[in-house]
């Protein structure tokens, strides 16, 4: 498969901060990317030198083979962003600006239907100015989809929207990916890249420190899957003695990695058999979430949105 | 360049604008408040001197000038001094907004002294009726007077100086309301766009519509253009209503000549880039309101718009000259007033010229997008 976006030795500095230190990804055509990091890690200039909106300091940079900076109006034409807040002239509606949209690119969308996409279709003829921050981005959604674009670079395209509004963004960037267009996200919510994305790239202090699909991912830098008990450390020392596995007592409750399906079954034997006292158990792994905490650390959770608290 | 996205971009401005009440509003009603207010203030009579162009072909003579400082002291007459030539002198008073003037002929203190008859011809314009009246009282009250002390003494009072009937001014008079028309026009040409632009510069950047632009094939030199061609059918419309306020309320003179429109579209062309061009330069909308004040401000004031030029202090007057719309005002003066086809096509060349340089600078220095 052919890539739409390539970086290498990607650097952007500011005076003597580099934002952006030695980068390098590809983004294979028709796959959604998903670009995360926690606030200020170099994830929206990076965003912005895809998009042409930024120039680079050095580094490789092609989007559809296009340099973004030098080949900008080029590019332009071929990819769709919705900037993070996206703002539009206060009077003009949906409808408006869609059909404004078409007469620049020279296509002719059709604004029902994509107000229909983004589930903006009761606020087709509602003034920007009166639509809440959630219907601006879905606006900006519609209008980087106006001139049917190869590459979508969404930036943060579901933040400020209610659970609903989120989903109904989602099954609009897998119709984008059945479509065989490619998705730049870049998002603070860390379950929507792990369930859209193909690829995950995380930049921290302006490095990717892990890329890969959201499985690699969190195996390479995630704890293995577990089997968990609801039981003391007697439990724990039953499995160390009789089965040498390493059992360990977390958070009140009995951890057991498992390598083979096998071994769980032995486990569940030994538990059962031991007659300790268990109140039942559950399988755990790691999700993307509880790896981009280890990874960035404590010290930047606070960047980090989650569904519970948005 | 696209006329199809020029003209997108327009149907975006035109209804960003109709659907914004407030700015409806200064835009129609302001200029009928700016001509009836100052029309009101400075077309209410007279009541003060009238002023008197005069010509002295007596060569500053003593007699001349006692003659002339006795008119001033009069307080209905406040002598200018001229120098037309005696054949066009009554078309240049009309060309020169006067209403009465004065010629002294050579010899008149030689008349003075050998009691032989001098004549003064008076010039007035029967259409301000007033100012006349004022002017030929003031004259044959002062000749009165020269005549009993020059003659009286001798015991003969056969009058020297002699005042004969007021000959009429040849050209069209104009009024203030006249000069305050082109002026205003001026005015809003300057102060609408300028005001705008600056603020649309830096908070459409602040703003990421400019960045959201810079993804369309729109370019700059469009989307200035569509903004100027809005600038010129505003101030189309402003025009119109300034013209109909000022004739229908004042009885104001101005003649609506094809020369006209070069202004009202090269003005807004001027202005407007002028405007972006200011935003441009400063960083935040603050200190681009401090720009764009600082540049319209003196503009405002020292161009000719409510006060003509002429009658600034001399050294004030080359100022004037250096503001760019002085050169749209004094165009605007040149063919509603005056029918000067010349000096209206230098004052169109020189704003023409401005318009494309301060164009092609504001092209070039606003950013879509950012470079750092």
């Amino acid at each position: 498969m052919a890539s739409a976006i390539e970086v290498r030795g990607l650097v952007k500095r500011y005076a003597s901060i580099s934002a952006v230190d030695h980068i390098e990804f590809t983004v294979e055509a028709g796959a959604v990317y998903a670009f995360l990091g926690p606030n200020g890690a170099g994830k929206t200039t990076t965003t912005e030198i895809l998009e042409g909106l930024r120039r680079r300091t050095e580094g490789h940079v092609r989007v559809l083979g296009l340099d973004p900076w030098t080949e900008g109006i080029r590019l332009h034409r071929r990819i769709g962003v919705i900037p993070q807040d996206f703002r539009f002239f206060e009077k003009i509606t949906p409808t408006e600006a869609i059909e404004y949209y078409g007469s620049l690119f020279g296509t002719r969308p059709n604004p029902t239907e994509l107000l229909g996409k983004v589930d903006l279709l009761d606020k087709a003829h509602s003034r920007f100015d009166t639509l809440s921050g959630g219907q601006k981005q879905k606006l900006g959604l519609a209008l980087a989809l106006s001139d049917n674009p190869e590459v979508c670079f969404l930036d943060e395209p579901t933040t400020g929207l209610d659970p609903q509004a989120r989903r109904s963004i989602w099954e609009v960037i897998r119709g984008l990916k059945r479509d065989g267009r490619t998705v730049f996200l870049t998002t603070h919510y860390l379950e929507e890249a792990e369930i859209l994305a193909d690829q995950v790239g995380i930049i921290h202090h302006g490095k990717i420190i892990a890329s890969g699909t959201p499985g690699e991912i969190i195996r390479a830098h995630g704890r293995a899957e577990r089997l968990v008990f609801e039981a003391g450390p007697a439990l724990a020392d039953y499995l160390q003695r009789t089965l040498g596995c390493p059992a360990e007592v977390r958070e009140g409750r009995v951890e057991v990695p498992l390598r083979s399906n096998r071994e769980a079954a032995q486990i569940l034997t030994a538990v059962d058999a031991s007659g300790i006292p268990s109140n039942g158990f559950f399988t755990e792994r790691d999700t993307l979430e509880d790896v981009f905490v280890r990874l960035v650390g404590p010290m930047d959770e606070g960047a980090l949105k989650t569904e519970a608290t948005a | 360049m696209k006329p199809a996205r020029i003209y997108a971009d327009l149907k975006v401005v035109v209804r960003s604008y109709l659907r914004n009440p407030v700015a409806l509003f200064f835009s129609l009603i302001f200029p009928i408040i700016l001509i009836s207010l100052f029309g009101a203030i400075f077309s209410g009579g007279s009541g003060g001197a009238v002023p008197m162009a005069v010509e002295n072909f007596d060569h500053n003579s003593p007699a001349s000038v006692e003659f002339l400082s006795a008119l001033n002291n009069t307080s209905l007459v406040q002598v200018q001094m001229v120098n037309y030539p005696v054949s066009d002198f009554s078309a240049q008073l009309g060309d020169n907004g006067y209403s009465v003037g004065l010629i002294i002929p050579a010899g008149f203190q030689g008349g003075l002294v050998n009691r032989t008859p001098v004549n003064l011809t008076l010039f007035t314009n029967p259409e301000s009726a007033a100012a006349a009246g004022q002017a030929e009282g003031a004259v044959t009250g002062v000749a009165n007077y020269f005549n009993l002390r020059a003659v009286c003494g001798g015991g003969s009072c056969a009058p020297v100086v002699q005042v004969p009937a007021p000959k009429n001014i040849g050209s069209q008079v104009y009024t203030y309301i006249d000069y305050l028309i082109p002026g205003l026009i001026g005015f809003s040409i300057l102060t609408s766009p300028m005001f705008s632009m600056v603020d649309i510069a830096s908070s459409y950047r602040k703003e990421g519509i400019f960045r959201a632009l810079s993804l369309t094939p729109l370019t700059k030199a469009e989307w200035l253009l569509s903004r100027i061609i809005w600038y010129v059918l505003l101030t189309f419309v402003t025009a119109s209503i300034m013209i109909g306020a000022g004739v229908g309320l004042f009885g104001a003179h101005v003649e609506i000549t094809a020369g006209l429109f070069a202004f009202l579209v090269m003005g807004p062309f001027l202005f407007v880039s002028l405007g972006m061009l200011a935003g441009t330069v400063a960083k935040t909308p603050e200190s681009a309101a401090l720009i764009g004040n600082i540049i319209t401000f003196p503009m405002m004031f020292l161009s000719g718009t409510f006060f003509a030029v002429s009658e600034f202090p001399a050294w004030l007057q080359p100022v004037a000259k250096v503001l760019p719309l002085y050169y749209v005002i004094d165009g605007m003066d040149q063919v509603m007033l005056f029918a000067n086809t010349a000096r209206a096509l230098f004052d169109v060349a020189v704003i023409t010229v401005l318009a494309a340089i301060i164009f092609a600078l504001a092209v070039r220095f606003f950013q879509w997008r950012d470079v750092e």
